[in-house]
């Protein structure tokens, strides 16, 4: 019994993990209608972007808040300045400039900052809390906290403020939108920058924990692809909830499956990819696209 | 239109890469002013943290020539990108070996990188030394007269562990975390073949990961619950770190062996937490850069004096980094000890034969020896336990060579 | 042909390189038959490609068949396999089809490894290079040249056949508008999963090629990157395009090594800088955009002048 609880804490501690990076994944999608394979790869050179300034001497959360800044105004300028140009092109045409981009922080992150994996402070106590036989770490509490912090604020910003209704309207339907008034081309620069401002949040909560080195974010960001298709990729909380069900599932199935073992544990998350699109291609929590004829 | 397109365009790209083919020289990379080395390395992609090996080599191979080069020759290095991807290494071999015609390929990473040019580099007879992977096949004269091994292999060590075990852990309850590939796969294979029959008894549990795994966390919960009073912890130093604190962290306190690999003060136990990691027991060979004992040691001064120079932008707590400088000077010597008789025969001759070689950061007591049916170059490796400060090392030096 | 002619003069080590370019165009045909005219997003063509490999390994080296049986043995395996892929895929699309393929890509290396007794698990299989056959005076290289090209030819003819004809047409008229061609009695479902299955059996027999030319598969070879790769290789050179595959396996197989040349510190960063220029100027790829400034100048052409300068805006 207390194997199975300890697992299944341990799984909601990496699918917090993941589902903060699926909440970036999805935000972009709804805004842009795209899914930006950099995603992962901006919130990396943002933790390396944190990491410069903690060495500098700053303290942590001003370190972390000046990161999120940096990273909302980054991710505002990549989209207005490399996914403009390309903005009506095929969408298969924007899919390989974010791999472009993908590519390029990838290197740059390797060559400023050398591949060698560095250590990164966590804000909360390293000694675990301990309750009977299980043992919370107080880390993955805090982070799993902080994104529902994040969730709550997006929630907040798109339903009751007039910049999150405009964005709104902008993706739902930007002809309309356009002759409201509203500058549908500075709103998908909006949605980027919240993009990059939440995948800054899930790096660096991600990083006291598996190390930052410019390929942290790709193993979780198949993790993260997963946890979106599973709540969907239109909700932003589903999103969340689907990281934590496949963090539990992953962990539960390589402890009490025999032959699967540890040694499939991805396939696992995969094949759970794979039964939700078929059975239900907008997820547990997505609404279907309706199709016009 | 179709077919004409098509043609035109073979005909254009065929037209800008045409070459004549080279005449291959008598001693093929070799000059009178200068020796290419032939070398590539995982600088991009999932393993790129060990691309600084390959610029550590380029690094000293600058001191030397600095220095005046080997018997009045500066070495050229040329090194290339495999991205850890097979097929990408057989290209760029074929590259070093065909076009730029290196007199030796050196120090290529990776066991399935290898593995793929294996066979390739016996049929054009290049001398393959010192590859870097700890995999058993690498010393394989009679088959494979033309690769060479450099380090300690997985397995090797894997049985030294073994042997501890059964002399002094008699009721043993093993539980292993190994990585999913043929690293932890030989480690494995080393532990199991050197505990033999008892293995089957003593093992209670194996666990595995995948290298794009966020954690661990899971293996080590489930290694703790099987009772197991024994860790064999095969895992690279970013999952080392993250086993040894979640250990600590759970409460589980078993007898527990690191891998070499991971073994690094800086850049593993004190990120771990230096009084977790206290009773951690691994196999040496090198002295570890981060132990404080060795910070006085001439060799160790050396080292730092050299990186401080010629590889600045390399860290200091980087065991790689000092991995390299010793590979580096192993061909340097090499190569001096063919004076001048440069040509690929008698490099490998000369690779296989080397007495007693013993390099400053080597641990004391190691030395270097091959010979025509010894292609493994070091094979000692002593036990040592960490004490919260440094890594004490204790019992005997064991020779796999003598076994 | 001026290619074999070429053969005679190029260095061994050169036509492996254009080896791996013609292996790579007759996937990127399959992906393209795929994607740019059936409009099914696949990211996950690198498993057809490692499933067409390590069919061809293994014949070769469990039950040692002579390679040549194994390519088309590949080609029907991955046919099969594609086809019953595309089945469950008939109903995702877009996003979710991306996102199903991915899954399939990513799933690829670690099962290949589980399945240890077969796949020689992350060791992988060495196979050795092929002499050429009947006593022909050639290397194993021109040898391996030649039958790439030869296949290739052959592959490419065929696809433009089928895609200039009938099938062709619904193929093409399934990614411009479903529900348009399902009414005018195009049957949809299987024409989607045949396209899926054809386009498998492309990028395996390539795969099953790259086995024999490279002489050794191991799970590292087929990683996401490598479907991602092919993506890069037929938006590149040209969605919808069967020249296109030529000219985009050209640029994922030089481009790479040009990066390296001009930038040792970070090659990828310039590669990625290829990328984002390649698709600011031609968003359409290489073949669309010579399609499209070929047409254009064709119609300037047909036009008399004074009438031009009128109708133009």
């Amino acid at each position: 019994m207390d194997t199975l609880i300890q697992q299944i804490v341990s799984g909601l501690a990496t699918g917090g993990i993941y589902g903060s990076l699926a909440l970036a994944l999805v935000m972009i999608y709804q805004a842009t209608d795209v899914v930006n394979f950099a995603q992962g790869e901006m919130a990396m050179f943002s933790t390396y972007l944190a990491w410069t300034l903690l060495n500098a001497g700053l303290p942590y959360w001003v370190a972390f808040v000046a990161t999120l800044a940096i990273a909302f105004v980054g991710g505002l300028l990549l989209e207005r300045v490399l996914i403009r140009p390309v903005e009506s092109a095929p969408v298969l045409t924007i899919v390989i400039v974010c791999i472009g981009l993908l590519v390029i922080l990838n290197s740059m992150a390797g060559w400023i900052y050398s591949y060698i994996q560095k250590p990164f402070p966590s804000p909360f106590p390293s000694t675990p809390i301990r309750v009977g036989n299980i043992y919370f770490g107080a880390h993955s509490i805090g982070a799993l906290g902080i994104t529902l912090l994040v969730l709550l604020g997006l929630y907040v910003f798109f339903r009751f403020t007039t910049l999150g209704l405009a964005m709104r309207a902008a993706a739902q339907n930007p002809v309309s939108s356009r002759l409201c008034g509203i500058r549908v081309g500075w709103m998908l620069a909006v949605g980027w920058g919240l993009a990059a401002l939440v995948g800054a949040v899930a790096g660096m909560m991600v990083a006291p924990v598996v190390f930052l080195d410019p390929n942290m974010m790709s193993g979780i960001l198949i993790y993260a692809f997963a946890s979106a298709t599973l709540g969907g990729f239109t909700s932003p909380g589903g999103a969340v909830v689907g990281g934590l069900i496949v963090g539990v599932i992953e962990n539960l199935v390589g402890t009490y499956v025999g032959f699967i073992g540890t040694e499939l544990k991805l396939t696992v998350a995969l094949a759970l990819i794979l039964i939700v699109l078929v059975v239900r291609p907008s997820g547990l929590f997505g609404r279907g696209a309706v199709h016009r004829v | 239109m179709l077919r004409r397109g098509f043609l035109l365009t073979l005909l254009l790209a065929f037209g800008l890469a045409a070459t004549p083919a080279p005449a291959v020289a008598q001693t093929p990379g070799v000059t009178k002013t200068e020796i290419k080395v032939g070398n590539t390395n995982p600088y991009s992609g999932p393993a790129s943290a060990y691309g600084t090996i390959g610029k550590a080599i380029g690094a000293y191979f600058k001191k030397v020539n600095d220095e005046g080069g080997i018997n009045g020759r500066k070495i050229n290095y040329v090194t290339y990108d495999d991205g850890y991807s097979p097929p990408k290494t057989v290209e760029m071999v074929r590259k070093l070996v065909e076009q730029d015609q290196v007199a030796v390929l050196f120090q290529t990473l990776g066991t399935p990188t290898n593995s793929a040019i294996h066979k390739y580099m016996n049929q054009q007879k290049v001398p393959h030394l010192f590859v870097a992977t700890g995999a058993t096949k690498w010393n394989d004269p009679k088959n494979f007269p033309w690769t060479m091994g450099w380090q300690p292999n997985y397995q090797t060590e894997g049985r030294i562990y073994a042997t501890y075990i059964l002399k002094n852990l008699p009721d043993a309850k093993i539980g292993i975390l190994y990585q999913n590939d043929d690293y932890g796969k030989d480690y494995r294979k080393g532990l199991l073949d050197g505990l033999g029959d008892a293995a089957k008894k003593m093992v209670v549990l194996e666990q595995t990961y995948e290298v794009t795994d966020p954690t661990i966390d899971s293996q080590i919960v489930n290694l703790k619950n099987s009772g197991a009073n024994i860790f064999y912890n095969v895992t690279i130093p970013k999952f080392a770190v993250q086993a040894i604190k979640k250990a600590h962290d759970i409460g589980w306190k078993p007898t527990h062996f690191l891998n070499n690999v991971s073994s690094s003060l800086g850049t593993v136990l004190k990120p771990a937490g230096l009084d977790a990691s206290k009773g951690l027991i691994t196999a040496l060979y090198q002295k570890e850069i981060t132990d404080p004992q060795w910070k006085n040691d001439k060799g160790y001064l050396e080292w730092v004096a050299w990186m401080k120079k010629y590889y600045p932008d390399g860290a200091l707590d980087d065991q790689a980094n000092a991995y390299g400088y010793l590979v580096a000077q192993t061909l340097v010597h090499v190569l001096k000890q063919c004076g001048n008789d440069l040509s690929r025969a008698n490099i490998i001759k000369q690779a296989a034969s080397i007495k007693d070689l013993s390099l400053p950061l080597l641990l004391p007591g190691i030395k270097i020896n091959t010979s025509a049916t010894d292609y493994a170059p070091i094979e000692q490796e002593q036990l040592a336990k960490f004490d919260g400060e440094r890594w004490v090392l204790f019992g005997e030096l064991y020779d796999a060579g003598k076994k | 042909m001026v290619a074999v002619v070429l053969m005679f003069t190029l260095t061994n080590f050169r036509l492996f390189q254009f080896t791996q370019v013609f292996i790579y165009a007759i996937a990127l045909l399959g992906l393209n038959i795929l994607t740019g005219f059936n409009g099914q997003i696949s990211l996950g063509h690198g498993a057809f490609y490692a499933v067409g490999a390590y069919t061809t390994a293994i014949m070769i080296d469990q039950w040692s068949v002579p390679y040549g049986w194994t390519i088309p043995t590949a080609g029907l395996v991955c046919l099969v396999a594609g086809f019953l892929f595309g089945i469950p895929a008939i109903r995702l699309e877009g996003l979710y089809l991306a996102l199903a393929t991915f899954a399939l890509a990513l799933a690829v290396p670690q099962i290949l490894k589980y399945f240890e007794h077969w796949t020689g698990g992350s060791q992988g299989i060495v196979l050795s290079k092929p002499q050429a056959p009947w006593g022909l005076a050639l290397t194993p290289d021109q040898w391996l040249y030649l039958l790439s090209l030869a296949i290739l030819v052959v592959l490419f003819a065929l696809a433009a056949n089928l895609l200039r004809g009938r099938a062709g047409r619904a193929i093409v008229a399934i990614r411009d508008n479903t529900l348009a061609a399902q009414s005018m009695g195009v049957n949809v479902a299987l024409y989607k999963s045949l396209t899926f299955g054809l386009s498998a059996a492309y990028t395996g027999v390539a795969g099953a090629l790259s086995a024999v030319t490279i002489a050794f598969v191991a799970p590292d070879s087929f990683d996401v990157f490598r479907s991602i790769t092919f993506l890069i290789g037929i938006v590149i050179g040209g969605l919808a395009s069967i020249s296109g595959a030529i000219l985009g396996a050209l640029f994922i197989q030089f481009v790479p090594n040009w990066a390296q040349d001009i930038s040792k510190a970070a090659p990828w960063a310039i590669y990625g800088v290829f990328l984002i220029v390649f698709m600011y100027a031609m968003p359409r790829g290489i073949a669309g955009t010579l399609r499209l400034a070929a047409g254009r100048w064709l119609r300037r052409r047909a036009e008399p002048p004074a009438a031009a300068a009128g109708s133009r805006r």
